[in-house]
């Protein structure tokens, strides 16, 4: 199988952080393979690196050593150049076009931020949702966020559509004027989730995203994931719960910053 | 822009926007005012020598100046020191006198504007009426008489009050003229008018004569007469600079035609200035101290900037997880320091428009004002008889507002500069996943 086959695919990704003095070797030698539309669950103790796996696989973060490739892409040099890229649009003044218009320089490989922004979507413990916006900006945020000024204005009505539906979707058709702060925990994860879907995403990243949920609550996150799985939707998500994570189609276990133990849940 | 931490950027903005307005116009207004009293006393240009001792051949001159196009008028004077003594005194003052002749030297500057008595009809500014035998003079330290009732004397009834004044005329050469036989020139002349330049030190120490007067006192009125300067104005359409150019280049070759005269030497010392070269002495401290306040309100700019920054790093910290989250669904750098900029650009924006508000409101009722609080507690903001002026000047210049404005803007822009790249430089991990690995 080459690694085309793959939506995902990790090799020997290492990383480790200084604290004070000393090097903390969080992940040593780290291989993941993800099919497209597969659940797959990481599962590992408190520091074992499972949530910087994830945030480096969502390309939050960038490994010390190995690569990651999306649907054959690799990931390090969609983020080659990209700071001094910007500058140059902002220099050449493509800021502002590049604001109205979306234009100026850009990466053979593909944008960094375009891949957070259109191939992945993330899904936080604790929600992270603006609490100054409603829930339906919240929601339109990304597709809003991707587009020139122009382009907004042109699509606005449709990406508003786009959220309303993703929002009913997620049972919350009667909330989308409501701040997060004026939702309980379990509607604040699903509006994230109608985030995270918005822009309709090849991948879906889920950091314990019942962690900060009671069981019933964090259920019915668990059975609207299994409900986009259902309908094709590629899902990594990271938990220290066994049994939240034989909800998923497969079980990755990290333990010292290495995948120790593979397997399928529905085998 | 709904957190109250905007509003105190918003505020503190408009403060510093507002001070540097109502400063900067009151005093842009006061230079201004000051400038344009020494342009009215000195006329355009003038050509003339610091030598009490004058130059020879000015007549000559003056007939060239008149035959040039760009010449309006011009008016030659004396000017030298005196002892000056009101009648019935014993005490003796220094005054500098200025000879001139009231017709050209209002055609020349803005002279016949100054004088109380004779603005409408300046020819007879050295006129006595009760004699037309005696001359008069024009002082311009403060003396406007009162009758016994208390109301201004009109000119047909001044009284005659005789000063006396007291010049050491000299020769071409700079010695005493007339030595050893009667070494000063002492003439009476009576009070026929004053003149108020708005000029402090001009109107406490000059007293005007007849030009031929001031002449024969300083010795000037020989068989080749002398001249101390020559106050030129120029037509409406001239430039001032170019006008001062040709009177130069006009003066240049008139000295080398007078090369070969006995008194040629009298010629050497002989400049051509502006008005403005020519007032230098006084308006160089009012610059100065404009340039200072302008340093002064530059450190005003500065402290914007600070405050501005402190703002923005205390939004970046309360914002860095918001960051995080937008940083996480896609957004740029770029973006970020884009909303950091386009919020500094706002505040900019509505703080300078109300400090500008504020203080174009200010400066509308600061007459009013400064009225109010001398009334009620005797307190001013700006001593009269210093700066010499009816009203503070409150004439917005659209040209300053516009340098504030932008200054203020730039200033929030700088301001939100640094915390804005470091917000754009945080990495999404850092504020999403704190102390956890």
């Amino acid at each position: 199988m080459s690694k085309d086959d793959f939506i995902l695919k990790a090799e020997g990704l290492h990383k480790s952080y200084r604290m004070g003095a000393t090097e903390v070797r969080v992940l040593k030698g780290v291989n993941l393979n993800v099919k497209k539309g597969e659940f797959v669950a990481i599962i590992g103790a408190s520091g074992s690196g499972k949530s910087t796996l994830l945030h480096i696989l969502g390309a939050l973060d960038r490994p010390n050593k190995g690569s990651v490739f999306f649907e054959g892409r690799d990931l390090s040099k969609m983020f080659a150049g990209a700071q001094i890229r910007e500058l140059l649009n902002w220099i050449l003044m493509f800021g502002v076009l590049h604001k109205i218009l979306r234009t100026g320089v850009k990466n053979q490989h593909g944008d960094i931020n375009e891949f957070r922004n259109k191939m992945v979507g993330f899904v936080f413990q604790f929600y992270h949702l603006l609490d100054e916006l409603s829930v339906l900006e919240n929601v339109f945020l990304p597709a809003m966020t991707s587009k020139s000024i122009v382009g907004w204005f042109a699509c606005r009505r449709q990406a508003k559509n786009r959220a309303k539906e993703v929002l009913a979707q997620m049972g919350l058709a009667e909330r989308i004027k409501h701040k997060p702060y004026q939702l309980s925990g379990g509607e604040r994860q699903r509006v994230a989730i109608g985030r995270a879907l918005m822009n309709e995403p090849k991948l879906l990243l889920a950091d314990e995203p019942t962690g900060n949920l009671d069981s019933a609550t964090g259920n019915g996150i668990l059975e609207v994931l299994e409900a986009l799985n259902r309908a094709g939707q590629t899902i990594v998500m990271v938990t220290h719960d066994e049994r939240i994570a034989k909800r998923a189609g497969r079980t990755v276990t990290l333990v010292d910053g290495k995948i120790e133990h593979k397997n399928s849940n529905n085998l | 822009m709904k957190r109250r931490i905007t509003y105190f950027a918003v505020l503190a903005v408009a403060l510093c926007v507002f001070i540097v307005v109502v400063v900067m116009t009151v005093m842009a207004g006061l230079v201004n005012e000051f400038k344009e009293k020494n342009h009215r006393f000195a006329g355009d240009c003038v050509v003339g020598t610091e030598s009490l001792v004058g130059f020879a051949y000015y007549e000559d001159f003056v007939k060239l100046l008149e035959q040039q196009d760009f010449v309006e008028a011009v008016s030659p004077t004396i000017k030298s020191f005196a002892l000056k003594r009101r009648r019935g005194s014993d005490q003796d003052n220094i005054a500098e006198i200025m000879g001139i002749d009231p017709v050209r030297h209002s055609q020349a500057t803005g002279f016949g504007d100054t004088l109380y008595y004779h603005k409408d009809d300046v020819s007879g500014t050295f006129e006595i009426a009760s004699d037309a035998n005696l001359a008069g003079c024009v002082l311009g330290d403060f003396m406007l008489l009162q009758d016994t009732n208390s109301r201004y004397l009109s000119v047909a009834n001044l009284p005659r009050i005789p000063y006396s004044i007291s010049c050491f005329p000299l020769t071409a050469r700079g010695a005493l003229a007339q030595a050893g036989t009667d070494m000063v020139n002492t003439k009476t002349f009576y009070f026929s008018d004053q003149s108020t330049t708005g000029l402090p030190r001009v109107d406490g120490s000059i007293i005007y004569l007849p030009f031929e007067e001031a002449q024969l006192l300083c010795g000037m009125a020989g068989s080749t007469k002398r001249a101390s300067r020559l106050h030129i104005r120029f037509k409406p359409d001239v430039k001032i600079q170019d006008g001062c150019e040709k009177v130069q280049s006009l003066w240049q070759k008139f000295r080398q035609d007078k090369a070969d005269e006995i008194q040629a030497y009298s010629l050497d010392t002989v400049t051509v200035q502006s008005w403005k070269q020519y007032r230098r002495a006084s308006i160089a401290p009012m610059e100065n101290e404009q340039t200072e306040m302008s340093v002064m309100f530059g450190f005003v700019g500065i402290t914007t900037v600070f405050i501005v920054l402190v703002v923005f790093y205390m939004i970046i910290s309360h914002k860095s997880k918001d960051i995080g989250i937008l940083k996480s669904i896609g957004v740029s750098n770029i973006d970020i320091i884009e909303l950091f900029s386009g919020y500094a650009f706002m505040v900019g924006i509505l703080g300078s428009g109300f400090g500008l508000l504020a203080g174009w409101i200010f400066l509308l009722k600061i007459n009013t004002i400064e009225d109010w609080l001398f009334e009620h507690f005797g307190f001013q903001l700006w001593d009269r008889t210093i700066y010499a002026i009816g009203d503070i000047p409150n004439q917005v210049e659209f040209k300053i507002l516009a340098i504030i404005v932008v200054s203020a803007i730039v200033a929030c822009l700088i301001g939100a500069l640094i915390p804005s790249l470091q917000a754009a430089r945080k990495k999404p991990v850092e504020t999403l996943q704190v102390g956890q690995l």
